[in-house]
Formats: C-alpha cells, structure tokens, sequence
C-alpha cells in the first residue's frame, strides 16, 4: 500500500508536466547581457511594483545568448551590451541607456590617469610593472571578463583593437567579481562598467578624460556602449509596455542613479 | 638504548598527531564560525519571510527559500522510489549475477561524476531537449539523478541490516515476495532509509554548480513547476561573488548553515534510534 | 494465478527501476559525447588535449594548462588532506578520549555537508589575502585552492579510513601490543598498513572530489588562462573552465566547454574505476 502511494506520486507530477508543457508562463523573459542583466533587474522589480499581476523574468547568459534567445523566442527581449552584428541586423534593436567602460584600479593605487595607448600595452602584458608607469614598482595584477563577455568584446574593441588580452590576466565572470578583486587587491587593474563603480575602486581618467556623465554625453570619454533591448519584430504586448517604461522619465532617472547614461533628452527639448 | 627510542618517536608522533589534529579541526570550525558569527546578526524574521529587493542589497531571501525547498522536494520525490525499488530489486530478487554487478557499477560511477557535469546534461537535457527551460523541474530532477546514488546504497545498507528471520517468518506464513517487501522489509528499512533520504537532502540544499545551469537565477517567486528559480547557495554565491551586498551574503550563508546543521542533526538522530532499535 | 501475475509484473517493473542508474549514466555519457565529441575530432585529440593556447574568440581550444592546473591543485590539495586526513583519523580511533569523539564525528559529518560555496567564500576572504600579503602573487592561486581544497575533502578521507581502521580485526592490534610493540609502532606499522587498501580508496574518493569541484575553484583560483608555473600562480581547471564561460558561450565555444567536460568525465571515470576496484577487494 504504502509502496503504491511512493509510486503514485511521481505520476502526480506528471499532471503538472503535461499541462504545463507549453512552458505557458505569464508575463515576459528579458534574457542576455549580465552586464544590463542588474539594471534589468531594477527595472523591472520598479515595472511590477506599479504593474502588481505582471512577471517579468530577467536573465543573465550573455549578450550574444540574449540574442540568439529572442530570435528563437525563446526569450521575448533581448538584452545586449554590444552592439548588433551585421547578421544580427534583421532584429529590432533599440537602445535603452548608455553605459560607459571604466578602467578601475585600487584606491591605494597612486595612479589616476593613463592614455588609452597604455592601458593597452599594460592588458596585453607589454607593461607588467606599475614601475613602468611611475608607479611604486611591483606587478600589475590584470583582472578581465571571461570570453564571451558583452563587457569585454566591448573592452577588446574600444582599448585593444587588434592586439590580445594578455593570457596570463585573471579573469572574473561578472562585472561586481572583478571590482571585488581589484578592491582587496592594491596592485590590481580591471574594466566594469561605469554603472558599477563604487567608493571600492577609483576609475581612472584616461588620457586625462574623467568618466563622468557631463564628458560622456560631450563624446569627450568614448569608451561608450549601448545598452540595447533587442525583439523579435515589432514590440507589441507586455514587451512593448515594458520597454515604454524603461524609456520614460521615472525609469530613466532610476538608471540614471545608478549610473547609466540615459537615452532621455533633458526636458524641454 | 633501542627500548628507549622508540617511546620517544612514540611521544613525537603523539604530539604531532594531537597538534595536527586539533589544528585541523580548529580550522573547520572557524570557517563555520566566521560565516556565522557575520551571518547570524543579519537573520531576523523578516530576512525569512520578504523577498529580494534592489537585485538583492536589502531585503528577504524568501523567494530563495522557497526555490530550495521546491527543487529539493522534486529531486527526493523522484530518487526516492527508484533509488528504494533498486535497492529491494538488488537485496531481495536477485542473487550476484551480471545484472547487479551492472547496477552497482553504475551506481558507482554514477556517484562520482562530477557536480558540473550533471549541469552540462541537465541543461543539454531537461532544459534544451526537453524544453523544460530554467526551472524548478530541471533543477530538481538533475539533482535528483546526484542523489539517486546516496538512495540506493543507504536504502541497501537499511535492507541488508534485516536479520533474515525477518523474511523467513513472513514467507513461511504464506506472503509472496511483494508482500514480505512492503510488509517486513521497507517498515523495518524506513528508519535507514529516511536517514539516505536527509542525507541526500543535505547535499541537494548545498548543489550550487548544477543547479545554476539548469534551475536559472532569477529571484522571483515561482509561480509554477517550470519557473526559474534561484536556491539559497546560488544566491549565496552571486552574492558573495558580485559583492553585492557582503552583509546580505553572510546571512544567507549563515542561513545555509543553520539549514544543513539542522537537516544533518535529524538524520543523526534518527540513525541513532535506528542503531539502538537494532541492538 | 492473479497473485502470481502480480508478481511477476512487479519483478519486472523492479528490474526496469534497478536499471534506472545505468540508464542515467547512460544518457549522461551520451549527451555529453555527443555535444562534446565533434569538436575534438574536428579540432584533432592531440591538438585540444596538448595545446596550450585556450583563445575561444580565435577558435583556439587547447586544454592543456588546465588539465595541468586541475593536476596540481588536487596533488596540493592531497598533500594536506592525506596527511591531515590520517592524523585526525588516527587522533579519533586510538588517541582521543571517547567523549571527544562522540562530539567529533557528528562535527566531521556536518562538516562534509557544507557547501562548497561556503568554503570558497571563506578562502576568498581569509585565505586569498594571507597568500597575497605573505607569499606574494595574487593571492587567487593555485596554492589557495589547494588548501581550500584539502579541507573539503578532509571529512571524505577521515570517515572512510576510520571505517577501515574500524572494520580491522581487533587481533591484528592485540597480537602486535602484546608482542611489545608501543601504541604508536602498532599503529603506524601494523594497523595502518593493515587497512592500507580502504585507506587508499578514500584517497581516490577524494581525489574524484578534488578534481570535480567547481565552485569555490572559480572563487579561489583566479581562472587566468595561462600554463601555471608555480603554485602561487592562477589557475584554471577542467571544471572551472566550463563553470565559467559556460554562460556565455554559443556554437563552437559551447561545443568546446562541452568537449571539456568530456576529458573531465574520462578522467573521472578512470579513477573512480581504480577506487571501486580497490574497495571492492577489500570487500573481498
């Protein structure tokens, strides 16, 4: 008897599984950069607080993932924080913020300024000693993202360009893990997002350009990227009210706080 | 002279194994300590009961409890009776033979693979093939497949523990195979199993690796079987990792603590009773 | 009649539950291979187990500094576990109070049940830095993980050699303490030696561990891609390769990781073969 009742129960489950096969979920999927994947996250706890039956479900795995996803649907948005590759350029693509890549070092470090030249010979390993920057000499500690890396193909394009990452930089699978490292470590350099630096890390000017907002919309600090929402088609439903929150003021202004660089002109205009 | 020599290495020995000993241990302690002493300030009830807000700085863990408990439940109500029937199918109707060496084989090996490479399959499979997706059926019957291993060698241990009179009287009374088993044999065996069953329990609340690939991230509460869900040590593990909130990381880990102190506490337990039921 | 058709319909539905481990060991191998098989024979075994440039956005996928890098962290992490490991076990068979171990053994057993993350938290925090401050480097190093490593594995080690010590007949201790020899000489040359075979099997236990952990390897290792030269350089192994980029990856990348896990999975299956034979001739 109580054998049966060990047996019945998985076929209890089955219901579940047969009726719920269509993976019918209510609400949307926003899948793909980690990077956009905490702002996505913000907003949309903010979209439900004022949409209470709504479920938006935020994912991480990447922004080329992401895109894949919405062309598969199996995502309804895309996120990414690159933009579209030319075989990308069929899917509706628009830009929800801008976000900046800042090169952090450790407070303690005595460093504040670095040309773009030389930030690309310290990662590719050209330069392995603070000394040979002026520094108090010991070796540079590089912390990078992993391939795959939204952040870091951003990083590639804008400081690298051709030349290669060095192989023997740490590497860090999230934006927050490497501003951890190069906070505990004081000979440590690493890039994340401008939105995420904190009190933790110092961003360095480059070529004597502060990452700020006023020289980020001035085009004065190019190390810009978009935040993109990608879709399948036009957007329509929930995704379509979605993106029209992330586009207004209240939406904007919260990413604003936390760093991002809005799409939003300044009122008025 | 010789006589002599040998209670000194004796006294070395003795010394050293003390010291490494008690070090060792001191050390596991403290890692235990640590998480705690930070952790434990940061649980008050409504750690428990809210959920997540800010992506995690303030805030609950409910959702994450809740996503444990789920994904847990799963994985035990689908290796439980296939980890039992394949340790009554080896103890009880069948003798050594090519067919058991093969289970046990597998079991074996099944036991040592690796937690990531479940997540490999568990994605490949029950969320790709299967198009279960990120959610709590992915996670739970991956992780059901880790622990059907730990199932079937305690619930085989519980049934080899049954003095074979046991099953002498039940047969010579007349039952078939099938009855002295849910008669005699599982009643008898409940206690080692339920023990396999908290065991297992344990290592599914701690799953990190496997979890993460096939049950998702995300920190809504689920709605269903198939919503994605995050557990409490993948929570732990973002956390701790991102640094989004170093207080926040601590609780929860304290939180995972508290949880596998106390699930191995009743396993403990009820072994004993066992063990004492027996003598 | 009924009854006996009763019967044998559910011998035969046991026997198909039975099959239920192999048939997940089954499908497991299958799909691993398949996703991971193509890729190494189109890149070419020698070429992705040899190389030594893991560049995925180049089409490089050589994973030789990390099977090197999973090699070393484990040896590191054994050359802790195994002496410790023994130390403790012998501390609680022969030399602690019985009250001691009554309170230790239910402590090793909790301790086995930590998660792993717990522990790669705490190297991160404690750990990571007296490597960096003291012995220079990172500090996210192979070393790190190593120690972090040989405690995880520890209560492994510890549980089942004190189960082989145990099960030793008891004439083996009486008969050498009667011949004169002092505690320690019985232990270390008669008993330990005695239990040798179920001793090594917990070592290759542990070792399986060691090799398959992930998380609080990426935690600790600091993933550098490069061939490790010493012990307190980063690292990145087998599984850490695939728990890291694993995320991200797409086509060729995903396939690659995949193929990864397929050299993991052959090692793995070759020690645990080498424990399961051990143990089951101590059985014998």
């Amino acid at each position: 008897m109580r054998m049966l009742l060990l047996w019945l129960l998985p076929l209890f489950l089955a219901i579940p599984l047969v009726s719920g096969c269509q993976r019918e979920k209510a609400g949307i999927t926003v899948a793909g950069s980690t990077s956009v994947e905490p702002f996505a996250g913000l907003l949309a706890e903010e979209y439900m607080s004022r949409h209470p039956h709504s479920h938006i479900y935020v994912q991480g795995g990447g922004s080329t993932a992401g895109i894949e996803a919405v062309r598969t649907h199996a995502a309804n948005i895309g996120t990414s924080s690159r933009s579209l590759l030319p075989d990308e350029k069929d899917l509706y693509a628009i830009t929800v913020a801008k976000d900046a890549i800042a090169i952090i070092v450790n407070p303690k470090n005595a460093i504040r300024d670095l040309s773009l030249d030389q930030v690309r010979q310290v990662f590719s390993g050209k330069i392995k000693n603070w000394g040979g920057l002026g520094a108090p000499p010991h070796p540079i500690v590089l912390v990078s993202r992993e391939e795959g890396s939204g952040t870091r193909e951003s990083f590639q394009k804008f400081v690298m360009g051709q030349e290669e990452i060095s192989l023997e930089s740490l590497v860090q699978d999230s934006n927050g893990a490497i501003r951890q490292v190069v906070s505990n470590d004081p000979h440590a350099i690493g890039y994340i997002s401008l939105g995420l630096v904190n009190e933790q890390v110092k961003a360095l000017k480059i070529a004597g350009v502060e990452p700020t907002l006023a020289n980020i919309e001035g085009n004065k600090y190019t190390l810009v990227r978009p935040f993109l929402f990608v879709f399948n088609g036009e957007p329509a439903g929930e995704a379509k009210s979605f993106l029209e929150f992330v586009l207004s003021r209240p939406a904007q202004e919260l990413l604003s706080r936390e760093g991002l660089v809005t799409v939003l002109k300044p009122s008025g205009r | 002279m010789v006589y002599r020599t040998r209670y000194i290495t004796q006294g070395i020995a003795k010394v050293l194994i003390w010291i490494a000993a008690l070090s060792t241990i001191g050390v596991m302690i403290l890692i235990l300590f640590q998480v705690l002493a930070e952790g434990l300030p940061v649980l008050h009830l409504r750690f428990f009961l809210d959920p997540p807000k800010s992506m995690g700085r303030e805030g609950g863990i409910l959702p994450t409890i809740i996503g444990t408990f789920a994904l847990t439940v799963v994985a035990i109500l689908f290796a439980t009776p296939l980890g039992v029937g394949t340790a009554i199918f080896l103890r009880e109707y069948t003798r050594e033979s090519r067919i058991s060496r093969l289970i046990r084989f597998g079991t074996d090996c099944l036991a040592g693979v690796p937690s990531i490479i479940f997540g490999l399959f568990g994605f490949v499979f029950f969320v790709i093939f299967l198009n279960m997706g990120w959610s709590i059926l992915s996670g739970g019957l991956t992780v059901a497949a880790m622990i059907l291993p730990t199932i079937i060698s305690t619930a085989e241990e519980a049934i080899k523990g049954i003095p074979p009179s046991y099953r002498e009287v039940s047969y010579s009374l007349g039952g078939t195979r099938w009855q002295t088993v849910t008669h005699t044999i599982l009643p008898s065996a409940l206690p080692g199993i339920c023990t396999g069953i908290l065991l297992s329990v344990g290592r599914s609340i701690g799953e990190t690796a496997a979890v993460i690939l096939t049950a998702g991230s995300s920190l809504l509460m689920p709605t269903s079987l198939f919503s994605p869900i995050r557990t409490m040590s993948v929570h732990f593990y973002i956390l701790a990792r991102e640094g989004i909130s170093i207080e926040m990381a601590y609780g929860t880990g304290a939180a995972l603590i508290l949880l596998v102190l106390l699930v191995n506490t009743v396993a403990n337990w009820l072994l004993n009773r066992y063990i004492r039921r027996r003598a | 009649m009924i009854m006996e058709i009763k019967e044998k319909i559910i011998e035969k539905i046991l026997l198909l539950v039975a099959l239920s481990s192999i048939a997940v060991l089954a499908l497991i191998t299958f799909f691993i291979f398949q996703q991971g098989l193509p890729l190494i024979w189109k890149i070419g075994p020698k070429a992705f187990i040899l190389g030594q440039q893991w560049i995925p956005s180049k089409g490089l996928f050589g994973i030789f500094p990390m099977i090197v890098s999973s090699f070393l962290v484990t040896i590191g992490a054994l050359a802790l576990g195994i002496p410790l490991g023994l130390a403790c076990t012998i501390f609680l068979c022969e030399w602690s109070p019985p009250a001691v171990g009554t309170v230790l053994r239910p402590a090793i057993q909790l301790l086995a049940a930590i998660p792993s993350v717990i522990y790669g938290f705490w190297g991160l925090i404690v750990l990571v830095p007296l490597v960096r401050n003291y012995l220079g480097g990172p500090g996210l190093s192979i070393l790190s993980g190593s120690v972090i490593l040989g405690f995880m594995i520890l209560p492994t080690i510890i549980s089942i050699s004190e189960d082989s010590l145990k099960a030793l007949p008891p004439t083996y201790k009486a008969g050498a303490l009667a011949m004169g020899a002092t505690h320690w000489q019985t232990i270390w040359r008669v008993m330990i030696p005695a239990a040798r075979s179920g001793i090594v099997a917990s070592i290759i236990l542990g070792m399986g561990r060691a090799i398959g952990e992930t998380m609080a390897m990426i935690m600790i290792l600091g993933n550098a891609v490069k061939m490790p030269s010493s012990f307190l350089d980063s690292a990145r192994t087998l599984t850490t390769n695939i728990g890291i980029e694993m995320g991200y990856a797409s086509g060729a990348h995903r396939q690659a990781l995949f193929a990864t896990g397929v050299i993991l999975f052959i090692i793995i299956m070759l020690l645990n073969s080498l424990a399961i034979f051990l143990s089951r001739r101590r059985t014998g």
